[in-house]
């Protein structure tokens, strides 16, 4: 369209994107909530849900093994029988939901720099404060809300298996 | 008794002044000890190095007439094994006709342009990759010695800001893995201490061989940040910060990597 377009069009498309480019400058705070949904923050952790309902702890188990999408064990190890090249980084995720509440994983997701500012756990939701962003991902968190609440769902049923002593 | 204290303050300054603990000397590893031996074996023999096929293209092309000069490199340099020993292992140097420091890629190039009266090479291609790695090869076994050069101080400092600072959509610096973390396992993978002493490499994921700059570009693509462009003033100023943080390091080049 733009290519056969003439002089004229091309220009007044060009004036009327940097015009949408003013517009977008000037209402950037606006921007980024109706981009990532409002959360807050209740001592290290975040008690609502991100979108006011239960995630799909199945759903959250597929998030976590995608090397694309939570990219969780390139640093991280867990229950995950079926994968072979888990990283040892990090904790592994095994019985995360008896060390953490909801609330606390969902922070630890969201911002965990928060809590550790030296941490290398990435915020999954978080779009300021970045540097040099690939266009690609520009103006992205890592996983959107409803993926965030899947992987708390998944993340909270990881319960330490008894050993033996604590067996009845 | 005074004198007695003036060394684990000076340790103690220091330590301070780093956001992070640094590697110390005798805990540095090169790249290679951390691939399987299959790999390090064919780094360790030149007929099953990779790279050294390209090193002997940039032989050829050492004595290649090239440009409005009609000039080789080894018309002005004679032969390489002695001109060139050495060489790598010192650069990047800081340039006085260009004001900036420069790498042995743009000291090729700026030779080119201005002894050989030729176009520059592009950045990774065959030619340019071939006489850094044949230029590298001269120096192979030699310590890594950045020059003791105040001009190139300040652009040092910068590469090691560059080196820590948090880049991308998944917010690392290349800190985050080649300091805190090496030796752990990102996924399959081990951690290196991320020295650049072995460059050009013969990358078995790429199946070519390839500078330090499409290097740190991988890395950048990883941690999904906008890859700094080949021969920026950030890439010169983080080999600055490599060379010095590797120094005393034998030099490998060509290093083969998995």
């Amino acid at each position: 369209m733009r290519m056969t377009g003439s002089r004229s069009r091309r220009l007044k498309s060009l004036a009327r994107r940097w015009a949408l480019a003013g517009l977008c400058l000037a209402l950037a705070p606006c921007a980024h909530a109706a981009v990532l949904a409002p959360f807050e923050v209740a001592g290290d952790a975040i008690p609502q849900s991100l979108t006011g309902d239960k995630g799909d702890p199945a759903r959250g188990r597929a998030i976590v093994v995608d090397r694309q999408k939570g990219l969780c064990l390139l640093c991280h190890s867990g229950p995950f029988a079926e994968q072979r090249f888990q990283g040892d980084i990090a904790p592994s995720l095994e019985g995360a939901g008896s060390r953490w509440s909801e609330g606390q994983l969902r922070l630890r997701l969201v911002d965990a720099p928060r809590l550790n500012r030296d941490t290398s756990m990435p915020s999954y939701y978080r779009i300021d404060g970045l540097n040099r962003v690939a266009p690609a991902f520009k103006g992205k968190p890592v996983l959107e809300a409803q993926q965030i609440e899947d992987v708390v769902a998944f993340l909270a049923s990881l319960r330490e298996t008894p050993t033996a002593q604590e067996k009845p | 008794m005074r004198a007695q204290w003036i060394l684990p303050a000076c340790v103690m300054l220091l330590a301070a002044n780093s956001a992070r603990a640094e590697i110390p000397l005798h805990e540095r590893k090169s790249g290679a000890e951390f691939m399987s031996p299959q790999t390090q074996a064919m780094q360790a023999d030149d007929v099953s190095n990779p790279g050294m096929l390209a090193a002997l293209d940039g032989e050829a092309f050492w004595k290649q007439k090239a440009g409005a000069a009609n000039k080789a490199c080894a018309d002005c340099h004679g032969p390489a094994e002695e001109s060139m020993k050495g060489v790598s292992a010192r650069y990047p140097a800081f340039n006085a006709s260009a004001s900036k420091p420069i790498d042995v890629q743009g000291q090729v190039n700026q030779c080119r342009s201005e002894r050989q009266q030729a176009a520059p090479f592009r950045f990774e291609s065959r030619e340019l990759l071939a006489l850094t790695t044949y230029i590298g090869l001269q120096s192979r076994g030699m310590p890594v010695s950045p020059p003791d050069d105040e001009r190139l101080t300040l652009f040092r400092e910068r590469g090691k800001a560059l080196f820590n600072q948090r880049l991308g959509q998944l917010n690392f610096s290349c800190a985050h893995c080649h300091e805190d973390n090496w030796g752990r396992k990102l996924g399959s993978a081990p951690i290196p201490q991320a020295h650049a002493n072995s460059y050009p490499i013969y990358r078995l994921e790429w199946q070519d061989v390839g500078s330090l700059q499409r290097r740190l570009r991988n890395c950048m693509t990883g941690v999904r940040a906008e890859a700094y462009s080949y021969g920026s003033p950030e890439f010169i100023e983080l080999e600055l910060f490599l060379a010095a943080r590797a120094r005393g390091m034998s030099v490998e080049t060509p290093g083969v990597r998995p």
